[in-house]
């Protein structure tokens, strides 16, 4: 995968994770075409476009896109699962995710995003293990951030 | 995990801006305020300062002053400043940036911290945004995790190494035998990074391929225990288990089993297998089978399993859901090629997917339509495309329009089928056609003798009802200037004639003359159809006096030269009017620059010449009758300007050759006297021929011609055809009078090439105006002297 971005039906960036090195102008070139054109499709059409000399992959659920931009020889039908499969992810993390909680804690997001998705491949495929380590990393953070226990 | 208040209360405070002014203001302020913070010692907020800017930089607003920041957090001992600071270092810091190099470090001593989630972060953010020289620095740390670690860091450093070896091809050595070894654990997740790796590591390398070639059996045996497994709650998906790991695992099969029998053949039980077990129902099902087909098509398999394959594929085109719909046409587009007929037997489905409402499906519809016409089925396929056409979106109709022109071009089953079908093309879809689309066509129509009058029917009811598509105009001007006269006629037999009169053909030429939509090439085309009419009129020949005399002082210069030449062809040259204007002989397609990437259709049309007992050719010249097979089009003596419309008329423009040919013309002839003949004597008027040869296929003749009447000659001028396959470059004339007595002579050089050594004759057509009336005769000459023929 080169990237993945969240946006609103707005066209409003939720989440962007960039897999190639670009420079801020032009992921922000990239974002803006690509926004716009998957805006623009009507609802029935198909869940896979050509762009630039990428495929995109891309599916809404509730007010969110979530985009994928994936190589030639990367399997499109098995990129929609990894999708579904982030959504379920956040959903059991958040309990019933919406769009306010990404917004409102979009440093989880991508917390839960980086434990799915490494260097933009599948690191792990079972949803639990997923769960498992981010609740546990989550602890972690957890005590050592508490005022109380000044040291380290 | 406590959600970060002050980043909420800002967030908050951003989304409650009213305007875009609003918006910025706060954002100034907090960046403000993030700075100071930044400046200040270590205090117990720095994580929601930097998760603040981040959430700011998300909005597209500069962050780059929080670089040093995450530089720092990431140093930092407590996990929640790591946390945030590799995130940051993640979204601000790519390897362009000069500060992600002072991340390294601490990564490298992340890298064996004893804490498995901070190796964790430092080996996610290596594997985003590391550059060549971190990966070069650290590649030994991950090898070393590689082989002694956790499995949950193992698998994040497989494909932290994949990263790796995407950005340091030659770092691939290193881990090929880590890789290796990973295939054996039973952890799914370090499975399927090692899979990755392997498959990174041999595209990369030949030489790992052939290696990791012996690892076909255990992905063989992985893959069964998947596909045949009881239900694994841990990695199902919709019943299937683990589809990403079987997803990756086909892919590598594929890789391994490309172009090798032994491995191909280990491979094809667990294949059908999985075709014909996995549950097609979901999406998550059809991955696999997609992913399997792939594999399929790719490999050396035997053909039973092929058959399953495209099966899979043509039960996909029937799906309801339109994505398995698009995935199947791509890999039918794929195969179409080698697996033509099991494609074809899918044809019906692919032609209705054009009525799909989805551009991106009709796209995929339309290239396998196009790929799947046939001699068998044009008609059916070409009524299909022509709808296609008419109501297909605006990117698309350009190449819809070539391809139904290609596929016309190879399959038509009659010459009027052909002609219509470009007409249909040029007014539903003309604006969007190649530009070599005209002079084809006036190619194709001149070569149809026996359609030109209903061609030019045709094209004239076209002019009346629209002139706004140009190609379209363009080739119908030229057909009512060829071929008005039988349009005047007022009868044919295969349409409906029009009873039209010379004024109403006038009036439509004059209408597209001074029509604001016609270009500037269409004008010239439209003037000079107006100026052959007149040889083919009998009545109105003023009228277009006048308007040849009125575009003499036309803007546009190339219209202007035109009008002004033919101006001069009706004052000064009139007598030569009637063979200037003549009907054009039938033109050569051989002109290859013009034709770009259409190889297909010139191999054709060169497969087709020569040899073959050629339809005569339908020339209202008799110069050209049948000299063995068809032959080159007359040439127009150079003197005159020439009037044909722009075209590929090629004489000398052959591949390749032509240059030579003119450079050797060029050489100065050596002074030895050469043999002559005289090749035609009558009336006073005596030609005579030499030649010499130049090279091994080249050779130059020169023709003198004198007069020994007791009369000037005027307006002499020799015209020559020669045998198909020999090329011919006639040079100017010295001259065109020949003074009486002998006085002077007229000399003109021509220079043949003859690379195929046929026969050489040469057909010499003698015309001139002597004592007022004009003389044309012809002599052929069979054989040339100084050749040994």
């Amino acid at each position: 995968m080169q990237f993945m971005l969240l946006f609103s039906r707005q066209g409003k960036l939720r989440l962007q994770k960039w897999y190639v090195p670009l420079s801020d102008k032009e992921k922000k070139k990239i974002t803006r075409e690509l926004v716009q054109t998957v805006l623009a499709r009507k609802p029935k059409m198909c869940s896979f476009l050509e762009w630039r000399d990428l495929k995109i992959v891309y599916k809404r659920y509730a007010s969110l896109y979530f985009c994928c931009a994936i190589e030639d020889q990367d399997n499109e039908l098995i990129t929609l699962e990894i999708i579904h499969r982030y959504v379920e992810l956040l959903d059991k993390y958040f309990g019933s995710v919406c769009e306010l909680d990404i917004i409102f804690n979009f440093e989880k997001a991508y917390f839960i995003l980086d434990e799915f998705l490494l260097g933009g491949e599948a690191q792990e495929t079972s949803k639990k293990n997923v769960l498992k380590a981010i609740e546990q990393a989550d602890l972690l953070q957890e005590v050592r951030y508490t005022p109380n226990h000044s040291h380290v | 995990m406590s959600p970060s208040v002050p980043l909420q209360e800002m967030i908050r405070a951003i989304r409650s801006a009213r305007t875009q002014c609003e918006e910025r203001g706060v954002i100034q302020r907090e960046c403000a305020a993030i700075r100071a913070q930044f400046r200040q010692a270590d205090n117990g907020g720095r994580s929601h300062n930097l998760a603040k800017l981040l959430y700011v930089h998300m909005l597209g607003y500069p962050a780059h002053f929080g670089q040093m920041e995450c530089v720092r957090m990431i140093a930092s001992p407590r996990y929640s400043e790591k946390r945030v600071g590799y995130l940051g270092a993640m979204m601000l810091l790519d390897e362009k940036q000069d500060a992600s190099l002072l991340i390294t470090n601490s990564i490298k001593n992340d890298l064996s911290n004893s804490n498995q989630y901070i190796q964790s972060l430092a080996l996610c953010t290596l594997a985003c945004m590391g550059s060549a020289e971190m990966c070069r620095d650290l590649a030994p740390e991950i090898d070393r995790l590689l082989r002694a670690s956790n499995s949950y860091i193992k698998k994040k450093a497989a494909l932290c190494a994949v990263h790796i070896v995407r950005k340091v091809h030659d770092l691939g050595e290193l881990f090929t035998k880590a890789a290796r070894s990973l295939l054996t654990e039973k952890n799914h997740g370090v499975v399927h990074g090692a899979v990755v790796l392997i498959t990174e590591l041999c595209e990369r390398n030949s030489e790992t391929l052939e290696r990791f070639r012996k690892t076909v059996p255990d992905l063989v045996q992985i893959m069964k225990g998947l596909v045949i497994s009881g239900y694994s709650p841990d990695h199902d998906v919709a019943g299937i288990s683990d589809p990403f790991l079987q997803v990756r695992i086909l892919r590598l099969l594929r890789i391994l089993g490309r172009n090798n029998e032994a491995a191909s053949d280990a491979m094809n039980d667990l294949l059908a297998q999985v075709a014909t077990n996995t549950d097609s129902t979901k999406t998550v099902g059809n991955a696999v089978l997609y992913e399997t087909v792939l594999t399929v098509l790719d490999i050396k398999s035997e053909s039973g399993l092929r058959v399953l394959a495209v099966n899979i594929l043509g039960r996909f085109l029937l799906n309801n859901d339109r994505n398995i719909r698009y995935i199947a046409m791509t890999s039918l587009q794929k195969i179409v090629g080698t697996d033509h007929n099991a494609v074809q037997r899918h044809r019906g489905t692919i032609v209705d997917c054009l009525k799909d409402q989805d551009a991106s499906v009709k796209r995929r519809a339309l290239d396998l339509s196009l790929a799947l016409v046939s001699a068998s089925n044009i008609r059916s396929m070409m009524k299909e495309l022509l709808s296609f056409l008419s109501s297909c979106p605006p990117e698309l109709r350009s190449q819809t329009a070539s391809g139904i022109f290609n596929a016309a071009e190879r399959y038509a089953p009659s010459q009027r089928w052909h002609i219509d079908t470009i007409l249909h093309v040029l007014t539903t879809a003309g604006g969007d056609v190649r530009d070599e689309t005209v002079p084809n066509l006036i190619q194709l129509i001149t070569n149809t003798s026996e359609l030109h009058c209903y061609t030019v029917h045709k094209l004239y009811r076209a002019l009346l009802s629209d002139i706004s598509q140009q190609p379209l105009v363009q080739v119908a001007c030229w057909c009512i200037g060829e071929y008005g006269d039988l349009l005047l006629r007022g009868e044919c037999q295969e349409t409906e004639p029009v009873q039209v009169t010379e004024d109403d053909v006038l009036d439509v030429l004059e209408t597209v003359l001074q029509s604001h939509m016609s270009s500037p090439s269409t004008r010239g085309f439209a003037l000079t159809a107006t100026m052959k009419l007149s040889t083919r009129i009998t009545e109105n020949v003023d009228r277009i006096r006048s308007i040849v005399s009125i575009y003499g002082s036309c803007i546009d210069v190339e219209l202007q030269q035109r009008a002004v030449e033919y101006n001069a062809l009706f004052k000064k040259y009139d007598h030569m009017r009637a063979a200037v204007l003549e009907r054009m002989p039938v033109i050569e397609k051989n002109s290859q620059g013009h034709i770009n990437g259409e190889t297909i259709k010139e191999s054709q049309t060169v497969k087709v010449k020569p040899g073959e007992p050629q339809q005569p050719p339908n020339q209202v010249c008799d110069l050209l009758d049948l000299l063995g097979g068809s032959e080159q089009p007359l040439q127009p003596s150079p003197a005159l300007g020439s009037t044909a419309p722009p075209m590929p008329v090629s004489t000398a423009n052959t591949v390749g050759g032509d240059l030579l040919d003119l450079l050797g013309g060029l050489e100065p002839t050596p002074i030895t006297p050469v043999a002559t003949v005289t090749v035609y004597e009558k009336d006073g008027v005596t030609v005579t021929l030499s030649c010499e040869k130049q090279s091994d296929s080249g050779l130059t003749v020169t023709l003198t011609a004198s007069n020994s009447t007791e009369s000037d000659i005027r307006g002499f001028t020799l015209q020559a055809a020669v045998p198909k396959s020999v090329q011919l470059h006639m040079k100017a004339p010295s001259g065109d009078s020949l003074p009486a007595r002998g006085a002077a002579k007229v000399t003109q050089m021509v220079v043949l090439n003859n690379p195929n050594k046929v026969n050489l004759k040469m057909r010499l057509r003698i015309s001139y105006t002597s004592q007022g009336s004009a003389v044309q005769d012809t002599v052929q000459i069979d054989s040339f002297p100084g050749l040994g023929q």
